[in-house]
Order: structure tokens, then sequence, then C-alpha cells
């Protein structure tokens, strides 16, 4: 059968989709650490701020205004960046 | 929430989880799991995701032996919806002092002793398993091919349903605030929803495995120490094996959805409850990895974060219950490598609880050994 959800993707870098969100969210994972956890949603490189506030519209849906929803994490760095770059931010100590 | 069990488990990590399925397994279904936020919301969805083998002590060993062998066959058992994407890439183990080669090769001959291949690998062997390893200064190293990576949260995933289906109440957002004693014996449980009347209590709060001993008036030697880790974006697979070196306190493993898992231990960090993650790891982990692994300064790192190690003095759990509180178990002090050894702990812990017998001598980890003198001082622990 023909379900429109299967095609509208919600986390573009974990590659999930509206229908993979709402089956997770109908087995009871019902805040965004709870659904990242699960599904890797918002892990990727885009740090979640394309799908996060979709699957925030998504728990409203289902009744959890995002006022009472717990809030997510954000955790550093706010944009990736290489072990080279950073290493080398800090060069001249030796650890072999 | 129930108001009475016959077994109450404090904390909802892979341990308590693990618990209270292989207890409702065993015909004890009416079991209660607290725990005060979500589930994996602890260590153990903040770990290396790393499985070994390779230990010095011989309960390390044989407990994760065994538990290696339960995670081979755990999507099936568990009849687990998802996949706990177990990989067997080995772990490779280097040294880079004598010292440190000369602890390798008592390790390997007692490893070999509970039946485990391992291979002792010269510079260039060991670059035959990890090309892009820099071997400038390396003494040797030990390769076991039957180590590897596990999913932690679809691991807890898998146990919560498995004993849900069987009978057992997780509930989370609930908060143990105490526990209830009369004449030497638990009595109940209290929290910030209620109180639950119970004769046996299982202590698997993790880092917090102190404060809830605390509340039943007993004394432990676990502390929390925080331990810091980050994961890159995923990238084709380059890397089987994990990669540890206890002279640079590093691990680095790429896992197989494509990211690397990588993280340090900080000889100098202080006992304590704290979360927050530093720049200073992300720099120090970012030359250190970059030294020993090349390849990696062109991979970009998108998260970081820090979780609690629940340390002992001999880095090596306590399993069992007390005489000073009849009632009262615990599943604590993992130091580090709780994930790994939780598909026994949960066998275990259940077995003890149950007067059963039990599948390995776990008396020689009870509480007591710290009294006995008895201690088993893991010598491999980042
Ligand atoms: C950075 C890092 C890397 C690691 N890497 C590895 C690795 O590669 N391999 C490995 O095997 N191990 C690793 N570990 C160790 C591993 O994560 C732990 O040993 C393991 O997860 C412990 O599981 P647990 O269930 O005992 O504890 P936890 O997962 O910590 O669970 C305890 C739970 O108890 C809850 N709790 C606490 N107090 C209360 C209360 N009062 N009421 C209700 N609930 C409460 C907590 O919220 C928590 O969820 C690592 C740990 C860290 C921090």
């Amino acid at each position: 059968m023909y379900d429109k959800d299967r095609e509208i993707i919600i986390c573009r870098c974990e590659d999930l989709t509206l229908a993979d969100i709402k089956e997770l969210i109908n087995k009871g994972y019902r805040s965004l650490d709870e659904l990242r956890r699960i599904s890797r949603c918002g892990m990727g490189p885009c740090q979640g701020r394309t799908c996060r506030p979709l699957v925030q519209r998504e728990l409203q849906s289902v009744g959890i205004p995002v006022k009472d929803q717990i809030p997510g994490i954000f955790r550093p760095p706010s944009k990736p960046i290489t072990l080279g770059a950073i290493a080398r931010g800090s060069e001249g100590v030796h650890h072999a | 929430m129930r108001k009475s069990a016959e077994v109450v488990v404090i904390g909802g990590g892979v341990n308590g989880v693990a618990i209270a399925y292989e207890l409702a397994k065993r015909g004890c279904k009416d079991v209660l799991v607290l725990e005060k936020e979500y589930l994996a919301s602890g260590a153990t969805g903040r770990c290396g995701a790393g499985v070994r083998q390779q230990w010095g002590t011989e309960m390390n060993l044989r407990m994760s032996i065994d538990s290696v062998k339960l995670f081979e066959t755990m999507n099936q058992d568990l009849e687990y919806d998802k996949d706990i994407e177990f990989k067997q890439g080995g772990y490779l183990l280097v040294a880079y002092t004598e010292a440190g080669w000369d602890q390798f090769k008592k390790n390997v001959s007692l490893q070999r002793q509970y039946g485990l291949d391992v291979k002792l690998c010269n510079p260039a062997e060991a670059r035959e398993i990890v090309p892009h390893l820099n071997t400038e200064g390396l003494v040797g190293a030990t390769f076991n091919q039957t180590d590897g990576h596990c999913n932690p949260f679809h691991v807890t995933d898998a146990y919560a349903k498995a004993a849900r289906r069987l009978g057992v109440e997780i509930s989370t957002y609930t908060e143990v605030t105490g526990i209830v004693t009369e004449k030497g014996r638990v009595i109940g449980v209290r929290t910030d929803k209620g109180d639950i009347a119970t004769t046996t209590v299982v202590n698997a709060a993790g880092g917090h495995g102190a404060i809830i001993a605390q509340m039943a008036g007993i004394d432990i030697p676990v502390y929390p120490e925080r331990h810091q880790i980050l994961v890159t974006e995923p990238v084709a697979p380059i890397q089987g094996p994990m990669v540890m070196s206890f002279h640079h306190h590093l691990y680095c493993q790429q896992t197989p959805h494509g990211s690397f898992i990588m993280g340090l231990g900080d000889p100098t960090e202080k006992p304590g409850l704290s979360h927050r993650a530093t720049w200073q790891f992300l720099e120090e982990m970012a030359q250190k990895v970059t030294w020993l692994l090349p390849p990696l300064k062109d991979i970009r790192v998108v998260r970081q974060w820090a979780g609690l190690y629940d340390m002992t003095p001999d880095r090596t759990p306590i399993l069992g219950g007390t005489p000073e509180l009849a009632g009262f178990h615990m599943a604590v002090g993992f130091s580090g490598h709780g994930f790994m050894l939780a598909p026994m702990t949960g066998i275990l812990m259940a077995e003890h609880i149950l007067g059963l017998p039990t599948s390995l001598p776990i008396e020689k980890i009870d509480l007591g050994r710290f009294a006995r003198g008895e201690l088993f001082h893991e010598p491999s622990v980042v």
C-alpha cells in the first residue's frame, strides 16, 4: 500500500522517514533523547538542526505539547570539525 | 506503578534490565525496575560500546568470555525486533613501553588458560592488522579476533522488551529516595512517586551505587569518576578492530555504522558526579589519536560527551549481597567495563538472588573481598 510517510525524510543524516519516527513514537519512545538513542535521529553531522523541530511537531501531534517536552541535549562541538584541525590548534606537545 | 514487588531493581541501565530479565526468565516475574530518567540514560548510553575479553584477572576474563557467547545469539535469544549490532572485529592492544609489554605477556598466558586464542604480535604483524597504526616506538601488541563492538542502546532495549514480555514492570522517571529496613532486613523502597513494599532490592545504580548503598546504611568502596568520549561522522570502513593503548590511556574503534568512537582516561581525574565535557579533552584526544592513527586527522568530530565510571579499588565489579543487610543485593563498581559484562551479570545476579547454583563463582567478587583482602587488581583499564 502507498504510504506517503515513507517518502518524507525527517532525518537526512540517518535516512529516517516520517513513518519511522511515527512508528517509534507509537512504540513509546516519547522524548527527543529517547528517540535519538534508539534511532540515531539527530546524531548526524547536522547536529539535529533539521530534524529536531520536525520531531517536536510529531511529539506534539500525539498530545505532548512542545512546552511539556523534555528538552533534548545539544552536545559540543556546535559544528563538525576535523581531528587534524583540533590537534593543530594546540601543537608543540609530543605524545609518543 | 505497583505498590509491592518481589524484587525491586534500582537503575535502568544495561545491568538493571539484564538482571530483571534473567530473574523473570527463571520464574521470578514480580519484578519492578526503577529508573530516575529513561533507560540507558546513565553510563550505558554514554559508553564506548566496546566488548573485550582480553583481561588480566580471572573474573573479568571469565565473565567477559561467557558474555561474548551470549551477545553472539542475543538477537534470537531475546527475540529482538531490531539488531544489537554485534561486530567481532577484534581488539588490538598496543604496548609502547617494555613494562606494558611484560604485563601483556602475563595477561595473555592467563587468557590462554581460559581458552582465549590471543595472538602476540610484533610491530610488523600489528600493522598487518591495522595498516594505519603508527608503529614508531611500538614494542608489541596483542590481538583477539572475537572482541568487538555492540550497540548499548539496543542491548538495553532488547533486555527491557524481553523482560516486559515476561511481566516485569519498568518505571522510568521514578527516583529512589530511600530504602526502608527493619531488624537487619530490607522491607521497602521509597520513591518520588510513592513507597513500594519489597524484601529484595538490587542496587544497579552505576555511578550512583554508593549513594543507594548509603540509603541502606551500607558503605561500599565505589566512587564515580568522569570519563570523556567523542564520536565522528560516519566514513567508509577502514578499521576493523578497536585499538587500545594503555600508555596513551586511549581507545578508538570504528562502529558498523561507520563513525569512530574514541575516549581517553585521565589519570588526574578526581572522584565526582560531573558530566561536563571539556575542550581540553577534545584537544588531547585529537593530538593523541592523530599521532597513533594518522589518517583519522581528516575525519570530523560531531559530538563529545562524558559519563561516569563506577570505580572500585581493584577495578573489578562487586556482585552479590552482604551479611549486614538481608535482602540487599548489588551489581555495581564496573570500573569502565560493565556493558560488556552485562549478559553474565544478569545471569549471575538472578541465580544468586534466587538461591540457585551460580554459573561462575561470584562469591569471589562480593563486597566481603575488601575486608578479606582478596582483591583482583585488574591491570587493563583505560
Ligand atoms: C565514557 C565511557 C566509556 C565506556 N566504555 C565502555 C566500553 O567500551 N565497554 C564497556 O563494557 N563499558 C564501558 N563503559 C562502562 C559502562 O558504561 C558501564 O560499566 C555500564 O554501562 C554500567 O551499566 P549499569 O547498568 O551498571 O549502570 P548505568 O548505565 O549507569 O545505569 C544506572 C542507572 O541508575 C539510575 N539511577 C541512579 N540513581 C538512581 C535513583 N536514585 N533512582 C532511580 N534510578 C537511579 C541512573 O539514572 C542510571 O540510568 C564506559 C563508561 C563510560 C562513562
